[in-house]
Parts: C-alpha cells; sequence; structure tokens
C-alpha cells in the first residue's frame, strides 16, 4: 500500500515500464527500475529524484495519453517527487510550508527584504542610508560587518543542517546506507553525472518540453544558473577571505577577484532562471505537476532576484542609491538562505543522493551474475539448439 | 467534387475503436473545413500509410527531388501502425559496432531467412534486401534515427539487431520530424477509400477526410499502408468465428483497405492469405494495441492447458524466442481460444515481468477455482505431469536435460514438478502481430500486376509487400528491415518514375 495516489500510480506505471523497457536507453531511472519487481514508497521517492524530467520517455512511449494506457512518467514522477520534499522536511512540523510553497516562500522573502530594508532605514541615519559612501568599508556603514556575518552565518548553517537532517531522512527511507555515500567511485561518479546533468539530454538528442521536438534548452539554463550559483558562493568566500586573512574590506575594485567571481555568476544567475522560467512557461502541461508550478516559480524568482539585487548593487555601489540596493541584496540572500529547506533547492540535493546510490547499482549490474555470464557466453540464442 | 462516384471499399465494418478508455483516441488534427495541406495540387509522390516504410518512403522520395504528400489514417497519437511497437531491426553487417556485438554476415541473415520461412521466400528479392540492409544500419541514422546497445532480456539479439533509442514510437518521431523539416506534406485523419487505377498505372485517390472526400493526383504511388490483422471481418474469412476471439497486438488502423483495393485492382497477390503472425498473450489484453507488454515469456516454466484443463503441446520443444510464435496459433486451436500457463513459486521471476498479475492461488485446486477450470481435471493433469519428470539439471538458457518421460505430449526440456506453493497461472489468447498477405513487388520495389507486367508507376514497401520476403514464420527485426529498406528503395523509384 502505498501513502499517496502519486505513488499509487507511480507503482502501476513502473510495472507497466517494467514489461516494456524500450526507454531503457535514456535516463537512468528506467534502469534503475529493471533491477526491482516491487516498488515501494521509498524505491519510488528514489526513481523520483533520479528522474530528470527530461520528457523523453514520454514523447517516445506508445502508451502515452490518449492510450487507455495512460503512461504518462514524467508528469507522475514528478507529482512524486515534489510530495517526498514534504515527506523529508525537517523538521517534520514545517511540512506544510511544501504545501502552497510558492505563496509561502514568497512571503518569507517579501518578509527578509522589508525587514531588512525598514530595519536598516530604522537604525541607520538617513544621511548614511541614502548617501553615497565610498571606498573600503563603505558596506559596513549601513549593516557592521559582524551584524552581517553573524546574521547569514546563522541562517546559513541552520540552512545546511536542515538540509542534512532531511537527506538524511530521505536516505534512511530509500532504505541506503553511511557506506554508499563514503563510497569515493559513486559519489565522484554522481558529482560528474551532476556537473554535466548527464540525464537532462533524452539519451542523446536532446530534451522535450513544448512538443515532439528534443529543442529544449533547459540543460543550458540550468548549467548557468547551477555554475553562476557557485561562483557566486566562490565570491563570497573569497571576500571572506580577503576579509579575514588579508584585512582587506569590501567593496573591491571591479577587477578583483570576489567581484569579477560575483559578476560572472551573478550574470549566469540572471540569464539562467530567465531561461528555465521561460521553458516552464511554455511547459506541456502534459508534462508537469500542476501543483508544483508555484514552487518552481517561486525558488527561480528567488534566485533571479538576488542575482538581479546583486548586480544593480555593483553597478549602484557609488550612487545614493547602494544603501537601498543593499538591503534589498541582503533581503533576498537571508530570504534564499533561510528557505533552502523549505523550496525547490532541496531537489538538487535529493537528486544528487539518488545519483550516488544509481553509481552503485550501475556498478553491481555490471558485475554479471553466474546465469548472465551464461548468456553472455552464448552470443545467439541458436547456440543452444 | 466532381468526378467522384460511388466508392468502393474493400471491406466494412463498423470500427468498434475507440472504445470507452481510449480518451483521446477521437481526438485528432481534423478541424472541421479546414485541410492543412493543398490536396488540389499535383504532387509528385503519394505515400499511402504512416509507419517505417511509408516514412523511408517519403524520405527517400523527396531526397531525390520530389513533391510528397504521406495520407496516414490514423490520427497523429496512433500514426505509425505497427512501427510504433516495434524495438529493432535485423540488418546485416561485417564486424562488431558500437551496438552490435559482433559480426552478422550476409550469407547467416539469409541462413537465418530461409530457416524461418522453411524456404518461402523470393530468395533473388530476399538477397537483395539482406545486401541493402547493410547500408541501411547507417541510413536509417542520417534521418535521425538513433540506435542503442541492445535491450535489457534481449541478449540473444545484441549481435544482430540494432535497437532503437526509445523504440519504436521514438524511431517514428524521428523520421517524421525529418521528413516534415525536408518539406513532406503529412495528412493525418485521412484514409484513402479508393484508388483509381488504369492498366497498372496509378491516376488518382479518394481520401476520406474531414468528413468530406477528396480526390488527390499524384505522378507516383508508394503503398506502405500495412497488412489487415486488425480487420477482425477480413480474418473470419478464413479462420471462421474463431477470429472474434483475437487479440489484435498493434492498432485498430491496420485494416489493409489499401491492399484490398490493389489486389481488387490487377496487382498480383503475393503469401498465403489465410496466415498471420500469432504469439500467445495475456488473455486480459486489451482488443487492440497491447503491444509488447502483454507478451508473456513463462510457457517454458510450467505447463499449458486449455479449457478443459488438458496439456495439448510440448512447452519445452525449443529455447524460447525461436517458438514464440507457435503458441498464438496452438492456443487459437483449442475451444474457445483459450489457455492457461500454470506454474508454482520457484519460477515467478525466471522470466520478464509483464502487465499484468498472475493469478495466484495456494493450492492448484483453488487456482482451478479462480480460473474458472474443472479442480479436479486440473488436479489430475498436474499430478500426470509431476510424476512424468526426470530428474535433470535445469538450465532454462540451453535445451537442458530436465524431461518427462510416458507423458503425451511431453515436455523434452525444462521439465520441473509443479508442486511449491504458491501457484500462478497466467490466461492467454492468440495475439495477432502482423498478416503474410501482399503485392508482388520486384527489386525496385516496384508492384507486378497479375500478369507479371510491372506497373507504370505503383511501389509498395513495408508489410503490405512483406510477403514476397517472408512468406511465413518470423524472426526479430525483419519487419523492420523489409519497411526501411524497401520504402527507401520505393521513394527514390516513385521519384524517378514521377520525374520521366
Amino acid at each position: 500500500m502505498h501513502a499517496t495516489e502519486a505513488l499509487k500510480e507511480a507503482d502501476r506505471l513502473m510495472t507497466v515500464c517494467n514489461s516494456c523497457r524500450y526507454c531503457e536507453g535514456l535516463c537512468a531511472v528506467f534502469p534503475a527500475m529493471e533491477m526491482r519487481r516491487a516498488f515501494s514508497d521509498g524505491d519510488l521517492n528514489y526513481l523520483a529524484n533520479l528522474c530528470h524530467s527530461c520528457g523523453a520517455c514520454y514523447t517516445d512511449c506508445q502508451f502515452s495519453p490518449p492510450h487507455e494506457f495512460n503512461v504518462n512518467v514524467p508528469q507522475t514522477l514528478a507529482k512524486v517527487r515534489n510530495d517526498s520534499y514534504k515527506f523529508y522536511v525537517w523538521p517534520r512540523a514545517l511540512a506544510p510550508l511544501f504545501e502552497r510553497n510558492g505563496l509561502a516562500v514568497s512571503l518569507i522573502a517579501a518578509l527578509s527584504v522589508g525587514v531588512f530594508f525598514f530595519g536598516l532605514m530604522a537604525i541607520n541615519d538617513p544621511a548614511v542610508m541614502f548617501g553615497v559612501q565610498t571606498g573600503p568599508g563603505a558596506f559596513y556603514r549601513i549593516m557592521s560587518h559582524n551584524a552581517m556575518a553573524g546574521v547569514f552565518g546563522a541562517a546559513f548553517f541552520y540552512a545546511i543542517a536542515a538540509l542534512i537532517m532531511g537527506f538524511r531522512m530521505f536516505w534512511r527511507d530509500i532504505g541506503e546506507t553511511r557506506e554508499t555515500l563514503t563510497n569515493g567511485v559513486s559519489v565522484w561518479q554522481a558529482m560528474k553525472d551532476t556537473m554535466a546533468l548527464r540525464y537532462l539530454d533524452g539519451g542523446g538528442p536532446g530534451c522535450f518540453n513544448e512538443d515532439e521536438r528534443p529543442t529544449d534548452r533547459r540543460r543550458l539554463y540550468h548549467h548557468l544558473t547551477f555554475y553562476g550559483f557557485f561562483l557566486c558562493l566562490a565570491a563570497t568566500s573569497t571576500a571572506t577571505l580577503y576579509h579575514y586573512l588579508l584585512g582587506m574590506q569590501a567593496p573591491y575594485p571591479w577587477y578583483d577577484l570576489p567581484v569579477v567571481l560575483g559578476t560572472l555568476g551573478g550574470i549566469g544567475l540572471v540569464i539562467g532562471p530567465a531561461g528555465l522560467m521561460w521553458a516552464k512557461v511554455k511547459r506541456d502541461p502534459a508534462l508537469r505537476d500542476e501543483n508544483g508550478r508555484g514552487m518552481e516559480m517561486a525558488f527561480i524568482a528567488m534566485l533571479f532576484l538576488v542575482s538581479l539585487t546583486g548586480l544593480l548593487l555593483l553597478v549602484l555601489r557609488a550612487t545614493p542609491m547602494m544603501g537601498t540596493m543593499l538591503a534589498l541584496h541582503m533581503g533576498f540572500v537571508f530570504g534564499f538562505f533561510i528557505t533552502m529547506p523549505y523550496s525547490k533547492f532541496v531537489h538538487g540535493i535529493y537528486r544528487f543522493g539518488a545519483l550516488v546510490r544509481y553509481a552503485k547499482e550501475r556498478r553491481a549490474l555490471h558485475e554479471p551474475t553466474p546465469s548472465k555470464a551464461k548468456a553472455l557466453a552464448i552470443p545467439n540464442a541458436k547456440a543452444g539448439a | 467534387m466532381p468526378g467522384i462516384g460511388e466508392v468502393k471499399v474493400g471491406i466494412v465494418v463498423a470500427r468498434d475503436f475507440p472504445q470507452d478508455g481510449t480518451k483521446g483516441a477521437s481526438r485528432s488534427d481534423v478541424r472541421a473545413g479546414t485541410v492543412p495541406v493543398e490536396l488540389t495540387r499535383k504532387y509528385d509522390v503519394l505515400v499511402v500509410g504512416g509507419g517505417n516504410a511509408a516514412l523511408c518512403a517519403a524520405i527517400s522520395a523527396r531526397r531525390s527531388g520530389a513533391s510528397v504528400l504521406v495520407l496516414e489514417a490514423a490520427p497523429k497519437f496512433y500514426r505509425g501502425g505497427n512501427t510504433r511497437h516495434t524495438r529493432n531491426m535485423r540488418c546485416a553487417h561485417d564486424t562488431a559496432t558500437e551496438i552490435l556485438t559482433g559480426p552478422y554476415t550476409e550469407e547467416e541473415f539469409w541462413e537465418d531467412l530461409l530457416r524461418v520461412t522453411g524456404g518461402q521466400t523470393d530468395e533473388e528479392l530476399a538477397r537483395f534486401m539482406i545486401r541493402e540492409s547493410k547500408e541501411i544500419l547507417h541510413w536509417i541514422v542520417e534521418q535521425g534515427v538513433r540506435w542503442q546497445p541492445s535491450l535489457g532480456g534481449t541478449l540473444s539479439l545484441g549481435r544482430t539487431n540494432s535497437f532503437f533509442l526509445g523504440g519504436g514510437r521514438a524511431m517514428l518521431n524521428a523520421l517524421y520530424r525529418t521528413a516534415e523539416d525536408l518539406g513532406v506534406d503529412v495528412l493525418y485523419d485521412a484514409e484513402v477509400v479508393d484508388l483509381d487505377i488504369q492498366d497498372g498505372r496509378f491516376q488518382s485517390t479518394t481520401v476520406a477526410y474531414g468528413g468530406q472526400r477528396h480526390k488527390v493526383r499524384a505522378a507516383a504511388l508508394v503503398a506502405a499502408a500495412g497488412g489487415f490483422e486488425a480487420n477482425i471481418e477480413w480474418l473470419k474469412q478464413y479462420w471462421g468465428d474463431v477470429a472474434e476471439n483475437f487479440l489484435i497486438r498493434g492498432t485498430p488502423y491496420n485494416r489493409g483497405s489499401v491492399l484490398k483495393m490493389l489486389l481488387d485492382k490487377g496487382v498480383q497477390q503475393i503469401g498465403d492469405p489465410t496466415q498471420c503472425h500469432a504469439v500467445a498473450i495475456d488473455a486480459r489484453a486489451p482488443k487492440f494495441d497491447g503491444g509488447i507488454i502483454t507478451r508473456l515469456d513463462c510457457v517454458v516454466f510450467g505447463i499449458v492447458v486449455n479449457k478443459n484443463a488438458e496439456r495439448f503441446y510440448d512447452e519445452g520443444e525449443d529455447i524460447w524466442p525461436k517458438r514464440y510464435a507457435i503458441w498464438g496459433r496452438l492456443v487459437a486451436a483449442q475451444p474457445d481460444q483459450i489457455a492457461y500457463i500454470i506454474f508454482d513459486g520457484p519460477s515467478l521471476e525466471m522470466f520478464m515481468p509483464s502487465l499484468y498479475p498472475p493469478v495466484k492461488a495456494d493450492s492448484i485446486r483453488e487456482l482451478a477455482g479462480k480460473l474458472g477450470l474443472d479442480p479436479q481435471a486440473l488436479e489430475t493433469t498436474v499430478e500426470t505431469f509431476n510424476q512424468a519428470v526426470r530428474p535433470g539439471t535445469f538450465d532454462h538458457t540451453i535445451l537442458d536435460d530436465c524431461r518427462t518421460e510416458g507423458l503425451n505430449p511431453p515436455k523434452t526440456h525444462w521439465a520441473r514438478r509443479i508442486e511449491t506453493a504458491p501457484f500462478y497461472a497466467y490466461p492467454v489468447r492468440p495475439g495477432i502481430t502482423f498478416t503474410y498477405l501482399g503485392t508482388r513487388v520486384n527489386k525496385e520495389a516496384r508492384m507486378l500486376m497479375a500478369d507479371g507486367t510491372p506497373a507504370a508507376n505503383m511501389f509498395a514497401a513495408g508489410e503490405i509487400m512483406a510477403g514476397n520476403v517472408l512468406g511465413k514464420g518470423y524472426a526479430a527485426g525483419i519487419g523492420m528491415t523489409i519497411g526501411s529498406v524497401f520504402g527507401r528503395i520505393a521513394g527514390r523509384e516513385a521519384a524517378n518514375n514521377a520525374r520521366n
């Protein structure tokens, strides 16, 4: 028995797919499915998080709707996946945040921006807040460095802790062990698969989004978003080292490493989310989970606004707008940090876990069992006759 | 439209499809009053049909410079006939490739074909096709189709057959994309209801589309509209009412109406009209289009009984894929065209899973009750079988030494006692895959008229002419080879024909 209708449907589909297997060359989901005959909730949550939503199996399926077998794997796994975020959330009491996630994340972000903006306005002299600040330490005249480090550090580490707890729930529920995570081969394989988005290409021809043509650009947009995000993280880390090790205070000149990294990352993190949002708008309704739309849009919008305000801060930092832009940027960044465990951000964590498990399973599969070795030794069935 | 009188259609039966539950089968691209392509112009090449052969013909004709119209009777989703359900193609190759584990020479292909057809093949045409198949392996990739290594559960085909990435529908989608990009016009829901043929020369066709009839002219015709396996009335001509109990594995649109028209209008017939390729599939499958997932690979693991709970054939005669095809025919010969594969617990996970779960019971008696069989009779059959089983070493990958003694019919391999609960059963019926009746063609894929003269401008490709090469029997993936090889040739020749 399954916990939800979506899991029940996923179980039905995996039975259909397991007796067909035409799609096994498309991605990781189908080979992983073939290793099983029965599907627990944990198995289905694993498969759902392994699915990159490339859409190829829907377009390729002879049994997709309007066929009476009604096989729609991308949509069903999207539902299961979106439900799984709620199921594994830590603390459990915050599961309702995934019910109407778009609204929840938007409200938290708005609140965060409001608190930063009005809070900084309240504590600062208007002449400072809306005046021109330049030279080393300009930002810290709006909010002290220690306050910034404290507030953002706390938010960030809380988010990391909550993500780890959620991941533990997921990992245990799908039946995995600590050993798998400490296996360097599996983890390295999963990292390569993640960094290349190996399974977001429909097995080679590309992804499907709007129609039957593999014209989808989501892989490109996701790369821009993903690498943009890490460049921004690298920018912040470099700046931290500058501050504490070299005693150099922000803002840094435009050609300095933290600014270069942040600018490049910020550009990726503007174009990437914009492209993803456009792709989502145009996506064939048959492929998507309607209930997950708010969550996806809120997350993408948040990324977009974080980077947009960051870039504007860079451009306007020598003007009286600096204080306002800094408040807005910090508001969005803080909102982003604290909603990380309660937003679409978690998809990356669970998918990475699923890829680690798949890397392990794939290796096991390719070590031939006795019967397979025997079958392989007879290249032609006729040999037995 | 002037000039269209009474339209004669080969065989008309009420369409029993879509049925309830096939929600969108009626959904189509037809918009009242509009036709997305220009039907009044004269095309160079008209392709009737929408599967692998039709699209290869359309692409090849277009690449040869012809203007091409494809008329597909099915709605867009169901386009492509049996191609939707295929997954691989058998092509000769002299060396292993990225996806093929070893060479498969022309000679070996020919020997395989000779064996499965029992000699019912045109050697010259067949050898020609096999030679051409080598090139198709690459040509089809140029048309956008992608290969992948052989699928799970089909290791025995890894050397001989090339598998389509994503299966037959993915292959079709790729061909349609290429055809559209090249400027081939495609019309769905467009059923050819008449062909105007004068002295072996195609003049025009009448097409039913959007509730209206249109006359479409073209300089050459390629018929690639498949067989008649979905036409139960036609099947009944040869099988009698027995055919009512047949399940059709492919789409309900393979009605053979174009084949019938061509034969009625003087094209030479080939292939045994009474024969069709039938396998045993799950009796719970839908009437049409159940495809691959209703097949059952487990005959060798148990016994097969009819509705009287009696065995009727040696379940262990040969390795499964090879004897796959005989069981449809065997079941068709049983009362009510139904049979039951009976096996026990230890065998359950030894074969590929299928769509429907097996019927399960703790005893043979209970199993019989669930199947509606006489419990006493089934117990007796199983008991008699068990007593006849001789000891041996079970190995389902070879012809092992597990057999019965003193049993009629015997089970000559893989005979193991059915004694460990739970007990399982699959009900099976004949599942019709394709028919052998077709139009005679030559190496140009040009149809021959009844008197042996080549048709002026008519070509055929795919299942509609498969009987030239495959008079009976079957080898995995050969239907696609016939479709692609002759489709490509038919398109090219039709384009040349249209130019001259």
